[in-house]
């Protein structure tokens, strides 16, 4: 059975999606991505390095007909610069697509929201398809959806720390809020993260560190593949409820 | 030849010829333009206007790609 998500009328096969930045090198990059069977891929836009023209090109490795790129908006803490950087990464590329980033702070990165909903505003009405990091605040998550994001992404913890879903609670409400999907992006450290995320009814996962940073890339890039799948496989099966007592598995009938 | 104008590609100086375009720029500095943004004057330009803009002296060119990333910093 089919079970693709959807995002402004794109299809994506894979519900774990990827970062391509901190790895070793570009083979590794490309070996973590296979086996974390992602077919979405986030990419930063940056210069290009016009003193040494010898070092490869990401989309040497990165075939962009096999995966969806996003580009992102990292590094840009302004309204004005994400929005800069989001019309350079459209010129640069062939989609519309951007995954939104307007941060807020360095030792948090955590997002500016109010910015993040002004960028996404004015990126919106100039066409793009704007997937925003967010914050796990409901309320920000319903005035990008009022603005025109076809999916919002809430951060489980802030970006690199592993800290895994801080709020769950405040996930939950915003599944609840908003009717469009939701990809939980930042903050896993390992696959069960990943599941929980799933579990608790995201539509999908977005993460970097938690692979690039393993101390086996390729191997954690396999073990996400399977949390995610088996977190979304759990998801529709619909758990049973929580209680405080046991209830026995086997019957009373027939003992002696 | 001698450097007729003086342009800032990247955030640095160089010296380059008159009337040359931006397609014949990327080309000299051995960049493919299917893969770049190129940003004259803090103007983003079509990759179609790449052949017929012209670099002036004291423009500030930046020419940007896709690199490794996931997010922040």
């Amino acid at each position: 059975m089919s079970d693709t998500l959807v995002i402004a009328g794109r299809e994506f096969r894979s519900r774990l999606w990827v970062g391509t930045g901190k790895y070793k090198d570009f083979v590794e990059t490309k070996r973590a991505i296979e086996t974390s069977g992602a077919d979405v891929v986030t990419v930063a836009v940056r210069r290009v390095n016009i003193t040494d023209r010898s070092k490869d090109n990401l989309l040497d490795y990165i075939d962009p007909k096999k995966y969806t790129i996003l580009p992102n908006t990292a590094g840009c803490y302004t309204v004005e610069d994400a929005v800069r950087y989001a019309r350079l990464a459209r010129a640069a590329g062939v989609s519309d697509l951007v995954k939104l980033e307007v941060i807020g702070d360095e030792k948090t990165l955590f997002p500016d929201t109010a910015g993040l909903i002004e960028a996404a505003k004015i990126l919106v009405k100039e066409g793009f398809v704007v997937l925003p990091y967010t914050n796990d605040d409901p309320i920000v998550a319903k005035r990008l959806v009022d603005v025109g994001c076809p999916a919002v992404m809430p951060l489980a913890a802030p970006i690199g720390s592993g800290l895994g879903i801080r709020n769950p609670y405040n996930l939950k409400i915003i599944m609840e809020t908003v009717k469009v999907p939701i990809v939980v992006d930042a903050g896993v450290g390992t696959a069960s993260d990943a599941a929980l995320a799933m579990e608790y009814g995201a539509d999908a996962v977005l993460m970097n560190t938690a692979i690039a940073g393993a101390q086996d890339p390729i191997a954690m890039a396999e073990a996400m593949k399977y949390a995610v799948h088996a977190g979304r496989l759990a998801y529709k099966a619909g758990r049973i409820p929580r209680k405080l007592y046991a209830t026995a598995s086997s019957p009373i009938e027939g003992m002696l | 030849m001698p450097d007729a104008i003086r342009i800032h590609v990247n955030g640095e100086s160089r010296g380059w010829r008159a009337g040359g375009t931006v397609a014949e720029l990327l080309s000299e500095l051995d960049i493919k333009a299917e893969r770049v943004a190129v940003e004259l004057n803090r103007e983003i330009l079509d990759r179609a206007a790449f052949a017929q803009r012209s670099v002036r002296d004291g423009d500030q060119i930046e020419i940007l790609s896709f690199i490794g990333g996931g997010s922040g910093r």
